[in-house]
């Protein structure tokens, strides 16, 4: 059996190869917490404006797609859509579970910065008789969106680690390349071992990066 | 076209997957509490040399993809001679993945328990480890009780990956069925419904033990910590005003 030694040589040898799925992943990291940001928004709009039968049918959906496991809903969309009639490439598929799934938590961030707006921003609000329309998107939304970005930084930080289930579904992202790799040379400890780190080594930085954007915050405040 | 009577006829082995799927959340979950424990007393150690590998543990098992770490368990550890049996695997890897993210909250129920406890502890003269687990722990635990049923139910969706380790469980076979029918949207739907159910179970069971803990740390559990129809009538922010919430739409 071979690979109980790390090979430098071969490890180099795999980079350029693991770096076509690093594109993949950095491309559905993006492409999905686009989507999950603007369909959390659209949760939360239909959460406040408390339309009869929509609202709890939407709220519904959303704690559904909170309660059920990513992967499953993966595979559900993969072999479901195309039956749909939606032929979409296993990459859009990944990229619109991803988005469905982190956009649950984006509502409830949104939320969140929404009940942190101080009471003051209201009573100006209607103070200045201003159109409830026009207090929402002029006034609430924007401050609670810009209150929330860290938080909504580390959606970015968990989905980029999910992206890897992505591979179970034949989106060929750095994980399916690792794999690829590994059945094809039979040595695994490299690729998967690179794979990880790649993971680690970004997410750790983001996550620290974050961390001091909310202190930054807290103090600026 | 799938008839239905074939994927009838799969039920019961479909269904053989809940226990699997419990076994492995309860098991993972049994690893993960003792984990987030020990993970979030050795970072507030004085000691560097408890601290630092506790805090390496953390962010090593937080940093990567959880995926990653199951498939190097399981493809690159047997190259180290160290073959653990799949069970085994999903169960650590799970464990010691959910347990890194859970010592944040044995963190945060740590420093929950008034500072007045602990000076007051060594102001008695007791010994650390007495202080830790008869005065600080006890007082702390069911604090973490709320928190801890929600990483169950989280746990519960995380073991779908353990399905991609040859284990058993309800991702397994509904991959399997929907292989030998052909046809894998109706099976897979049918999954999903189930991990929704699993997961609404859970949620009642984990507010039975969590009034239980209410009780036991000696609080009033109050009716709206419980909130009936949650499913379908989101909470607003009590800090809208009733003029800006458009109703009836």
């Amino acid at each position: 059996m071979s690979g109980f030694h790390w090979d430098w040589a071969f490890a180099w040898s795999i980079v350029p190869e693991l770096a076509q799925g690093v594109v993949v992943t950095v491309i559905a990291t993006a492409a999905g917490s686009a989507l999950a940001f603007m369909l959390g928004m659209m949760w939360t709009l239909v959460r406040i404006a408390q339309i009869r039968l929509v609202t709890p049918a939407v709220w519904f959906f959303v704690q559904f797609v909170r309660g059920t496991p990513l992967l499953i809903q993966l595979y559900f969309l993969f072999y479901v859509l195309p039956t749909w009639g939606l032929s979409v490439s296993a990459f859009a598929t990944g990229i619109i579970g991803l988005g469905l799934f982190f956009s649950a938590y984006a509502a409830e961030i949104y939320r969140a910065g929404i009940e942190d707006l101080p009471a003051g921003q209201w009573e100006a609000a209607l103070t200045l008789g201003l159109p409830v329309r026009r207090v929402w998107a002029g006034i609430i939304l924007p401050q609670a969106v810009r209150a929330v970005l860290p938080m909504l930084g580390n959606i970015v930080v968990s989905m980029f680690k999910q992206t890897a289930l992505l591979s179970t579904i034949t989106v060929l992202e750095l994980l399916a390349h690792g794999m690829a790799i590994g059945q094809t040379t039979y040595r695994f400890v490299e690729p998967l071992t690179l794979v990880g780190a790649f993971y680690f080594v970004v997410s750790y930085l983001s996550a620290r990066a974050l961390r001091a954007l909310e202190t930054r915050d807290e103090i600026r405040a | 076209m799938t008839s239905p009577k074939s994927l009838w006829e799969f039920l019961p082995f479909f269904l053989g997957g809940v226990p699997v799927t419990l076994e492995v959340t309860f098991l993972a979950m049994a690893v993960a509490v003792p984990v987030a424990i020990i993970l979030a007393i050795g970072r507030k150690s004085p000691r560097a040399f408890v601290r630092w590998p506790a805090g390496f543990v953390i962010e090593f098992f937080r940093g990567s993809s959880a995926l990653v770490q199951l498939f190097w368990a399981f493809y690159v550890l047997p190259l180290f001679g160290l073959t653990l049996p799949p069970l085994v695997c999903g169960v650590l890897v799970l464990g010691l993945n959910e347990g890194s993210y859970m010592s944040e909250v044995v963190r945060a129920g740590l420093d929950a328990v008034p500072k007045g406890q602990r000076e007051a502890a060594v102001a008695l003269g007791l010994p650390a480890r007495y202080r830790l687990f008869r005065i600080v722990l006890p007082q702390a635990l069911p604090l973490m009780v709320p928190p801890f049923g929600n990483e169950l139910i989280t746990m519960l969706k995380f073991t779908a990956l353990v399905s991609l380790v040859t284990i058993q469980d309800l991702s397994f076979r509904a991959s399997l069925i929907g292989d030998t029918l052909g046809h894998n949207g109706p099976i897979f739907a049918l999954t999903i419904a189930v991990y929704f159910v699993l997961a609404l179970s859970l949620g009642v069971l984990v507010r039975m033990l969590e009034r239980a803990a209410a009780r036991r740390a000696g609080r009033h559990v109050t009716e709206a910590t419980v909130p009936h129809g949650a499913l379908i009538t989101p909470a607003l922010p009590s800090s809208i005003p009733a003029w800006a919430l458009g109703g009836g739409g």
